[in-house]
């Protein structure tokens, strides 16, 4: 019986994803023992016509990690959804948008001028900008399009499965491709990581109380961190009791903050609502200006709360100033 | 204007084992010869839009998602430009903390590139069948033992960044003022210890290098055929004794001669650097100030310049550690003359380079500050604007940012390494299709000795499109009498 065969692309993604696959080390070894890799841009010559050659549903399973962006990835996503009966989201950037998607706070025209006519290094005169279509003596040139949102993968194409992290963690992956090679598999949508909150598997939780009361909440970088201490407890903004467990707590064993990249633990539809929520029910005091001091700190809470997953939230991206759809609440935005 | 139309055009999408997106579209002429090749890159994100309005401090975190493969060059560069935004000196036991980290990430990066990326060109062969151009291949040509070696020791290499550093891919450690984490005694010999293996590992890669790309005759024509040459500027980050240094140093440029023809502090980057935009790349262009864009042109009239390992060397005069000193001696040597013009020649400074920051690393490790229990200054003065300036595995990278008085970013602007290659890259593959493509006579192993062109550099276009260039979005508003929009018609 042949091997089956396995893909990985990328799309707005920065690579960060196909370096955890190399830092499988010898595991990595072991997985193409067990399955033939067709597609993987990064490490291995084959072309985007090797894959449009194939059968539909030819591979067993593709990963793909990064956001969706140009008419390009959206192609791409396409492509290896029809061509493979397994979708796995791989990755924040898939999984809920990511960094990349804090883009959404801005709309394409801003980025372009930034880029194109204000960044202090341009030297631009005739304003000249890429384009769709560029002729050359009789040929056309082409480059795709961009949308003005970035979007997740599941916004895109049908997704079956997810894999959390920035970058997802080795022993993830390797349980995922095992769960794939042997049929043992969970229903369709589930995220591959344990349910479980972070704080359950950090090593400083025996010094978390019971009840973290915070007078005021703290920057990393002009406070002393006690290097043992739950840096809740110490008035940092630690994203563990609101985010999925599976990564072993690196950011936390490294004396920072945890930022919440693995997203939410299942249930929970906006991880930065619950974020938001979370933070605000531990702040020590009934009163409104005391309570406003507190907050201070929290200079970009929309950065801080959605870091990772403004795109797949329900405010999705914000709304810009001359669009005629009014912002429904808190500014809530419908699909763009 | 020249009456030649194109007749028939050869697309290689994506190219590959690289990091980032890009393709290939070669245009032959009615004869099946070359007309021009355009290497395209197809991708875009954002980051210094996007960076406006977050805390200043998370900059090395996010920024660091430029790029996954190098994360700890943008997470040091945007650290260091904290340093400068902050007005904070670190402790020197944080620098040497943090230049551990820097030089442990540049073996392990390196080797990345030579046995998984660019490698399998010169060990399995460029025109072996492109299911073994990889590191698969390269393991069933030198032996799964060798494999294992390589594997086992960016491994432990990695391993050592995640230790000090929180992870090794998107690293968390760098602060205004110093590093998040102290480094214990037991820390310290897991460094040691690496540090030997990883001097071992730089000298074992040059003799591969020495035996199967030295020892092949018609590789070391390739590497100094025409086909893969350029004559232009080389810049490089050096000490204040002109040796290569990847940390912090000044930035010196070389010309076509070898002869120094800048060198300047970080903070003046802006007066020597800017960037070109062509309407068919998203990637900008970087040329030299001082001389202008005058195209995609080599020699001393063209201001189109070359960073990462080929143009360190060029743009030193020397390495700073003796083994490493003793290889770039031997590389000039060999290739007959310094500045060195061979595109394919970086596969070897490259791994110059590696030994070197083996044996960097070797020397920090070593140091006993390294395990000062409080590797920070709490900074304390109110931030504006700074400067960090790093050399990246691929080349000079320079961010900068504004803040207001609480430190929330309100502009950032980002050099990134490959977009200083960007120019030289692109005439590199578009000279050597031409030599290499000649009466339509063209198959797989042909269009990969293109895609080397481009290969030898590393780059990264992940990187490079970190901004957000792109089409022109049409916005086609409709307003009532009062001049208020009551229709918005978008093409995204």
């Amino acid at each position: 019986m042949s091997k089956p065969k396995v893909g990985f692309y990328w799309c707005a993604s920065c690579g960060g994803c196909e370096e955890a696959i190399v830092d499988l080390n010898e595991a990595v070894l072991k997985v193409v023992e067990l399955v033939d890799i067709v597609f993987w841009p990064c490490a291995m010559d084959f072309k985007r016509s090797d894959v449009e050659a194939m059968e539909d549903s030819e591979m067993a399973v593709c990963f793909v990690n990064g956001a969706i962006r140009s008419s390009e990835q959206e192609e791409m996503a396409e492509l290896m959804r029809r061509k493979s009966q397994l979708l796995v989201a791989f990755g924040s950037c898939s999984h809920l948008g990511g960094i990349p998607g804090l883009a959404n706070l801005f709309d394409l025209e801003t980025i372009l001028a930034q880029s194109y006519k204000n960044a202090p290094s341009v030297d631009n005169p005739e304003g000249t900008y890429p384009q769709r279509e560029t002729e050359y003596k009789g040929h056309t040139l082409t480059l795709p399009t961009l949308s003005n949102t970035v979007r997740t993968l599941d916004q895109t194409v049908e997704v079956d499965y997810y894999l959390p992290g920035c970058p997802p963690p080795s022993n993830l992956i390797v349980a995922a491709v095992m769960a794939i090679v042997e049929g043992n598999l969970p229903p369709k949508g589930t995220v591959l990581a344990p349910d479980v909150a972070l704080c359950d598997e950090c090593e400083r939780k025996a010094t978390k109380p019971e009840k973290i009361m915070v007078k005021e909440w703290k920057r990393p970088h002009l406070t002393k961190v006690d290097p043992e201490l739950c840096l809740l407890a110490q008035g940092l903004l630690c994203m563990g009791p609101v985010s999925r467990s599976g990564c072993g707590a690196p950011c936390v064993k490294a004396n920072m903050p945890c930022t919440g990249c693995m997203g939410p633990t299942s249930g929970v539809r906006d991880y930065g609502a619950k974020a938001l929520s979370a933070v605000a029910s531990l702040i020590d005091s009934d009163d409104e200006a005391e309570i406003e001091r507190a907050l201070d700190n929290i200079v970009d809470p929309v950065g801080t709360f959605y870091r990772y997953s403004l795109p797949a939230s329900l405010l999705h991206r914000r709304v810009m100033p001359g669009t005629i759809r009014e912002p429904v609440g808190a500014g809530l935005d419908g699909k763009d | 204007m020249e009456k030649i139309n194109v007749s028939k055009s050869i697309l290689i999408d994506p190219i590959t084992r690289l990091e980032g997106h890009g393709k290939i579209d070669i245009l032959l002429d009615d004869k099946g010869n070359v007309e021009k090749a355009f290497l395209q890159i197809p991708e875009l994100r954002g980051f210094e839009q996007f960076a406006v309005g977050r805390p200043a401090e998370d900059m090395p975190q996010i920024t660091s998602r430029i790029c996954g493969v190098c994360p700890t060059a943008h997470h040091m560069a945007a650290t260091k430009a904290l340093d400068d935004l902050y007005h904070v000196k670190p402790p020197s036991s944080a620098e040497k903390i943090r230049e551990l980290l820097y030089s442990i990430f540049f073996v392990e990066d390196h080797a990345l590139h030579f046995f998984f990326l660019g490698g399998p060109d010169f060990v399995v062969g460029p025109s072996a069948p492109k299911a073994e151009r990889n590191i698969l291949g390269v393991i069933g040509k030198v032996g799964m033992e060798v494999g294992l070696e390589v594997i086992a020791v960016r491994k432990q290499l990695r391993d050592l960044i995640a230790l000090a550093g929180g992870k090794a891919i998107h690293p968390v450690f760098g602060l205004p003022g110093g590093v998040s984490k102290a480094l214990t005694k037991e820390d310290q010999r897991k460094f040691i210890e690496a540090a030997d293996h990883a001097v071992e590992f730089g000298r074992f890669s040059l003799k591969v290098f020495n035996d199967i790309v030295l020892k092949n005759k018609q590789y070391v024509d390739w590497i100094t055929s025409d086909a893969y040459t350029h004559r232009t500027y080389y810049m490089g980050q050096v000490d204040s004794k002109n040796k290569v240094n990847f940390y912090d140093g000044e930035i010196r440029v070389v010309d076509p001669s070898g002869k120094e023809f800048l060198k300047f502090p970080p903070k003046d980057y802006l007066k020597h650097v800017s960037e070109h935009v062509e309407p068919w790349s998203y990637i900008k262009f970087c040329f030299l100030k001082d001389i202008g864009w005058k195209g995609f042109e080599e020699g001393p009239e063209s201001g189109v310049y070359c960073v990462a390992p080929l143009a360190r060397l060029n743009a030193s005069d020397g390495m700073a550690t003796p083994l490493a000193q003793e290889a770039y001696e031997q590389y000039f040597a060999t290739l007959g003359a310094k500045p060195v013009h061979f595109t394919l020649a970086n596969h070897w400074a490259r791994l110059v380079e590696l030994l070197y920051a083996a044996e960097r690393m070797k020397e920090l490790a070593s140091d006993p500050e390294i395990t000062d229990p409080n590797p920070r200054t709490i900074p304390t003065a109110t931030p504006d604007e700074g400067i960090g300036i790093v050399e990246a595995p691929r080349g000079t990278l320079i961010h900068h940012y504004k803040s207001d008085a609480r430190g929330v970013v309100t502009m950032a602007n980002l050099i990134v390494a490959t977009q200083n290659n960007a120019a030289r890259i692109a005439m590199s593959v578009d000279k050597s299709a031409r030599s290499l493509i000649k009466e339509g006579k063209v198959d797989d192993g042909i269009l990969n000795m293109v895609e080397m062109a481009f290969r030898a550099y590393d780059p990264c276009h992940g990187c490079a499109t970190h901004t957000l260039p792109g089409q022109m979005p049409l916005v086609v508003r409709v307003y009532d009498a009062d001049r208020n929009i009551i229709q918005e018609i978008r093409r995204d």
